[in-house]
């Protein structure tokens, strides 16, 4: 690209520092990349290295020790073995799945309602959408806490899913995504006797397979790693999600058994990031496009 | 658009029409029922609960409750700790959105650069996205240790003075914003990224025949220019989780030392669900959603028209 000029012909003195400047700048370009990129693997190596050496050594920058004496089993069967480590991933588990199941459940139909269907009360339900996506969880999150307070309900599965059943930002994203649905194909349908709910399974739910995944990609990711809502519902070490579990799990330890402890931390953050290797673009889609919280 | 609307629009529309018309919005009425009555609860009646909560003096557990107006605000205005928070919040703000940006930035004009190694940056930078912060954040506090970290190991190995990163209060805001820059970069970079690969090519062509030659030039003239919707995506979604720091607080700092590193909303979890102060922490609540709600209604605004037009 920067050899357009007519000099290229000629192996002057100024192409051959142009030359040589290119290639300085790749070599320096690598350079930074390379800096930057040991700075993004530092937790990650530091914490992986830990869970596998013995405690007392967690600290030991004497890079001949590190791999003397490998400790991984002990360290992550203590982990298995005598920690809830495991209850908290499953508690996980159940309260993202069962977040985004209720979160398609309710969003698939309202969606198509907007998008494809007219009805009094249209307008001023997409406003609330809007208004919904502009509104950060922490402020309907007190009053949520005092009610659920109020209703005996504080420290159960449900006080941790229910305040995000219905999710605004699924309800946009489907909205936009049914909206250029052929409407032809719809009209069809109804003159084969098709009725709206039918229409809904059958062609809408398939057709809305990639914003469903994004939007699950979204969902599962904010709220296995939010500490938040956690933090203020839950009390019980065996209701706790991953975050507030190895909270519960650090503090409880407080000693020296920092193998133990980042053989947790590498358990908790292991999904995610497996998951992210295997389904690389799936996953970016759903975090940037779905970026708004 | 939707067939009803054509039928509702329609000149005096036959009676089996206007059946159907009436069908539609009574299967509308039960497809929207679930998520309209959640909205409700979840969304509008506790939006509505917070603005009424900070006009009283409302402790959790008490029995009376008295209207005080405005004066939760006016405490606020005096009050050193809140007023603390949020000077903390925004100078973390001041710190980690220019960085992550930057180099946000900076990494996607080098990696977009690249052919073959590009997809092995991708990954190694966007890893921090994908990890759970809380978790994250308590390997940044060995990392970060004063005493045993291998951070000031390092400085001290080039024979660097030592830095309490976490336990010295000049340095503590500072730290938590590494963590923080160090999370939001890849984001900000695939962001970034996206927007380098619709720049078209002849531009740059275009340019090179105008003498536009040097790297600087061509960044300045052509690919600064035309990432400028990307760029305000970007500063705005940072913006929001930088108002938004809570989890690294909480693991690192927990506000400390002596508040020096408390944030707006750990302020608020402190008021609203340690101190029980319901009523002052509604109206902390509220400063919080003018912060993060005007970022968040511009960039919901933004999307909409950009989802709408193109």
């Amino acid at each position: 690209m920067t050899g357009s000029s007519p000099m290229i012909h000629r192996p002057t003195s100024t192409t051959l520092r142009r030359r040589a400047g290119a290639v300085l700048a790749r070599l320096l370009s690598h350079l930074v990349l390379l800096a930057g990129a040991g700075f993004m693997v530092l937790p990650f190596v530091w914490m992986v290295l830990t869970a596998l050496r013995p405690s007392g050594d967690a600290f030991d920058l004497d890079a001949v020790s590190w791999f003397s004496d490998i400790h991984a089993v002990q360290n992550f069967g203590q982990v298995l073995t005598e920690t809830q480590v495991l209850r908290f991933m499953l508690n996980g588990m159940i309260v993202c799945f069962g977040i985004l199941f209720v979160q398609i459940a309710t969003a698939l139909p309202c969606a198509y309602a907007l998008a494809k269907l007219t009805f009094r009360g249209r307008g001023p339900l997409l406003a609330i959408v809007l208004v919904g996506l502009a509104i950060p969880f922490q402020v309907p999150a007190l009053p949520l806490f005092l009610g659920l307070a109020d209703l005996g309900l504080l420290d159960t599965y449900f006080s941790l899913m229910f305040p995000f059943f219905v999710s605004a930002f699924a309800l946009f994203l489907l909205r936009q995504f049914i909206k250029t649905f052929p409407d032809e194909i719809i009209a069809a349908a109804r003159l084969d006797g098709f009725g709206e709910v039918e229409i809904l399974l059958r062609l809408i739910l398939p057709a809305a397979w990639p914003a469903i995944a994004a939007f699950s990609v979204f969902s599962v990711t904010y709220h296995w790693n939010d500490l938040y809502w956690p933090l203020i519902v839950i009390s019980s070490t065996e209701l706790a999600p991953p975050t507030l579990g190895i909270l519960f799990y650090r503090d409880a330890e407080m000693g020296d058994s920092f193998g133990p402890l980042m053989a947790a931390a590498t358990l908790i953050t292991a999904p995610l990031v497996i998951f992210f290797l295997f389904a690389q673009r799936r996953f970016v889609q759903g975090i940037t496009m779905t970026g708004i919280r | 658009m939707a067939i009803g609307q054509d039928i509702g629009a329609g000149l005096g529309p036959p009676p089996s029409a206007r059946r159907r018309h009436l069908r539609y919005e009574a299967i509308a009425g039960v497809l929207v029922m679930p998520a309209v009555v959640l909205m409700v609860l979840t969304l509008l009646l506790p939006l509505a609960a917070v603005v009424v909560i900070s006009l009283t003096d409302y402790r959790l557990g008490a029995t009376t409750l008295s209207w005080v107006g405005l004066d939760n605000f006016v405490r606020m205005a005096a009050d050193q700790t809140a007023l603390r928070a949020i000077r903390n919040t925004f100078l973390y703000a001041a710190m980690v959105l220019p960085a992550s940006v930057g180099l946000g930035l900076l990494i996607a004009l080098l990696v977009h650069a690249r052919t073959r190694t590009r997809r092995f940056y991708e990954i190694v930078y966007f890893l921090p996205v994908t990890s759970t912060m809380t978790v994250m954040a308590i390997v940044w506090s060995f990392l970060l240790h004063g005493r045993i970290g291998p951070v000031n190991a390092l400085l001290s190995w080039l024979g660097l003075p030592t830095i309490g990163f976490l336990s010295d209060p000049d340095a503590v805001l500072a730290s938590l914003a590494l963590v923080g820059v160090w999370q939001l970069i890849g984001f900000n970079m695939i962001l970034f990224l996206a927007g380098l690969t619709v720049i078209p090519r002849d531009l740059y062509e275009a340019a090179a025949l105008d003498g536009a030659d040097a790297a600087w030039e061509r960044f300045r003239r052509i690919t600064l220019p035309m990432l400028g919707p990307t760029m305000m995506v970007v500063v705005l979604l940072t913006s929001i989780r930088t108002f938004q720091v809570f989890d690294t607080v909480v693991v690192l700092t927990q506000g400390g030392p002596a508040g020096a590193s408390d944030v707006l909303l750990y302020e608020i979890y402190l008021e609203s669900f340690s101190y029980f102060r319901v009523g002052y922490g509604s109206a902390l609540t509220i400063v919080y959603l003018v912060i993060v709600g005007g970022f968040a209604v511009l960039q919901v605004w933004l999307a909409d028209r950009r989802v709408h037009y193109t």
